[in-house]
């Protein structure tokens, strides 16, 4: 095999320019990043990114991330599910726009979604509508009113500039990231299985949570944890829609640019470097879980 | 998220088997309805109902401000408006010009780049490789925000090479003076530059940076599973290693390269963080999505969706462009298979 490889020319040049452009553009920039928040000595790191508006905005980063990355854990679930599963008019179309989050730039993305949950907006009235709706619903089946009038008020402005409408533009963001990891997977799922367990004796529920489930786990999970990594480093979507008042509604990118916009380079730095770390901490969880279900592939 | 082909016999084999609960499956149907039309429907309709909010006159406006009928007297007031407005949409059409600009020069670079990383590492097998391809796809784990931060921290006042970036002149490379023309339409942002940080080459930087793995990533896989039978075939019959790219390699991948490159165009045209970051606010370096930001601070909603509207129509292109690709893909394959 090498022997062939090397029968094959352009290796030098191709790899050549690969590190050269990698190094200029990436790994340079990088370590520019390290280089300056490694030149803050330990407690001044520590007092940076214990200030009270950082952590606070660290908190709201991780809180709203993970909202919106468990609300895509059921319904991209579910979705991805029905496409594959059902036949229903429009499906195709659907399926299509899945991936729109992918496509359309972040800016029009919160743009839109800003205008959505205006008080005249098209969605500005859903959150008291579900919750009439859902009060209506108990009643009949007498068992009074259960949610106060208020209750979904974060999905209407000026609400929506709190952690409701991050979370909202979190969940648009990372919506296709659950459901393009589990789709392949029920796609390629041979119902041979189902029926096989259904002639055992399994119902449907257990079918799914005993056949099925563990199938789609470890796609399921590496989509969650994309959607969290892309929700942790959101910017564009998220600031046209939050208030950003600082230690209540401003994410820790925007930190990053309000110190920069102060030339505190090396608060910034420190900041690029907790957001950093975080999302090559997922990313080694993801790719620890697709070897780990390589390898249980190869051993099945 | 890679156009892989679908298994549509098994996926019609699993429809035809779902023989659940009837009741379950309305359920499940209208979850997914509702959710993906309030998640995704609504605010993509909402895009073009805003920009439209004043109606196609109003739509245009925003490109082309009206002009006084000829002869009329005006208000001081009138002509001030007239005024703002043509200030506006020339801002509005500098800010489409450096978008364009900018992805010109940031698709072809990385073109270059996902090519050259894809030979590498597909079709040879050295220490580091698997290194190298996750170092290629770093950029995807990034912030934008992060992405932005770390060109200044490089290359602005302070930064590691910052004495000699921000003495660094030079002049506008887009200026048609070096072809011998005056600055016209579409490239008539005269200028001469110092620093790079807060100039359209820091928004080069950051673009290139946050849109660097597209190409290589859709071309990866492909090169892969093609393995290099028929490179050595062509090399063995005499063939130059340029000619068994042209006439080898490049069909085999050519779809799988125009997907990456529709991907990294896309994204090109609507960075946000990384471009705002080094942008430093200035209208001069706004591009299409932080001219839509100004609008929308300055409370002029319908301006804001009208050119958010055209970048949405850009990724509605986008979509269906890639599943044109994927649809094409997926029937080649077939066909392949099927001649087996």
């Amino acid at each position: 095999m090498s022997r062939h490889h090397r029968v094959i020319p352009g290796l030098p040049l191709t790899l050549g320019y690969t590190l050269f452009y990698l190094s200029a553009l990436v790994l340079l920039p990088l370590a520019a990043l390290a280089l300056k928040a490694g030149q803050m000595s330990g407690p001044e790191l520590y007092r940076v990114l214990t200030d009270p508006v950082v952590t606070a905005s660290l908190r709201l980063t991780f809180a709203a991330s993970t909202i919106a990355a468990l609300v895509n854990a059921v319904f991209g679930l579910i979705v991805a599910w029905t496409l594959v599963r059902y036949d229903f008019p429009f499906r195709r179309l659907f399926d299509a726009i899945i991936d729109f989050p992918f496509a359309l730039p972040t800016a029009v993305a919160g743009l839109t979604f800003a205008n959505l949950f205006l008080k005249d907006g098209w969605l500005g009235g859903v959150g008291g509508h579900i919750t009439a709706g859902i009060n209506a619903l108990a009643h009949t089946l007498g068992l009074g009113a259960p949610l106060p009038a208020d209750a979904l008020d974060f999905l209407t402005f000026p609400y929506t500039g709190q952690t409701g409408g991050i979370v909202v533009v979190l969940i648009f963001v990372g919506l296709p990231f659950v459901v393009r990891t589990v789709q392949p997977v029920l796609l390629e799922w041979d119902p041979e299985f189902e029926t096989a367990a259904r002639s055992l004796g399994a119902d449907s529920a257990t079918i799914f949570r005993r056949v099925i489930f563990p199938e789609i786990l470890p796609a399921w999970v590496s989509g969650v944890a994309l959607a969290f990594a892309r929700a942790v480093g959101e910017y564009g979507s998220v600031i046209f829609i939050a208030a950003n008042i600082p230690g209540r509604s401003q994410i820790a990118p925007l930190q990053i640019v309000t110190r920069l916009d102060d030339f505190q380079y090396a608060q910034a730095a420190a900041i690029g470097v907790a957001l950093l770390t975080i999302s090559l901490l997922v990313l080694l969880v993801i790719n620890g879980l697709e070897s780990f279900s390589r390898r249980h592939e190869r051993q099945a | 998220m890679a156009g892989a082909p679908l298994a549509s016999t098994s996926a019609t084999l699993n429809r035809r088997a779902a023989n659940g609960n009837p009741r379950v499956r309305a359920l499940l149907i209208a979850l997914t309805i509702g959710f993906l039309s309030i998640f995704i429907l609504a605010p993509l309709v909402n895009v073009f109902a805003q920009a439209f909010a004043k109606g196609l006159d109003g739509y245009l406006a925003v490109f082309w401000p009206p002009s006084p009928p000829e002869g009329a007297t005006l208000g001081v007031i009138q002509q001030r408006k007239l005024a703002e407005a043509a200030v506006q949409s020339e801002r509005t059409w500098s800010a489409i010009r450096l978008t364009l600009a900018v992805a010109a020069v940031v698709v072809p670079l990385n073109i270059v780049f996902g090519l050259a990383a894809a030979w590498a590492t597909t079709k040879f097998r050295f220490r580091g490789r698997a290194l190298l391809v996750s170092l290629i796809d770093l950029p995807f784990s990034v912030s934008p925000v992060v992405a932005g931060l770390v060109f200044v921290l490089l290359l602005g006042r302070n930064g590691v090479f910052g004495d000699w970036a921000t003495h660094l002149s030079w002049p506008d490379p887009f200026s048609l003076r070096w072809v011998g023309f005056d600055a016209g339409f579409p490239l008539d942002f005269e200028r001469d530059f110092t620093g790079v940080i807060f100039t359209p080459l820091a928004i080069v930087m950051a673009s290139i940076f946050v849109t660097f793995p597209f190409v290589a990533r859709s071309l990866t896989p492909l090169m892969e599973s093609q393995g290099t039978d028929e490179e050595l075939a062509a090399l063995s019959l005499g063939a130059s290693g340029w000619r068994t790219f042209w006439k080898i390699t490049a069909p085999n991948v050519k779809w799988a390269l125009l997907y990456g490159v529709i991907l990294c165009t896309a994204r090109a045209f609507g960075e946000f963080g990384a471009v705002s970051v080094v942008s430093g606010h200035i209208d001069v370096n706004d591009t299409m999505p932080l001219r839509i930001e100004k609008l929308w601070n300055e409370y002029n909603n319908q301006a804001a969706f009208t050119v958010a509207s055209v970048l949405t129509l850009l990724a509605v292109f986008t979509l269906v462009a890639k599943t044109a690709i994927e649809w094409k893909t997926a029937r080649d394959h077939a066909t392949a298979e099927g001649k087996q």
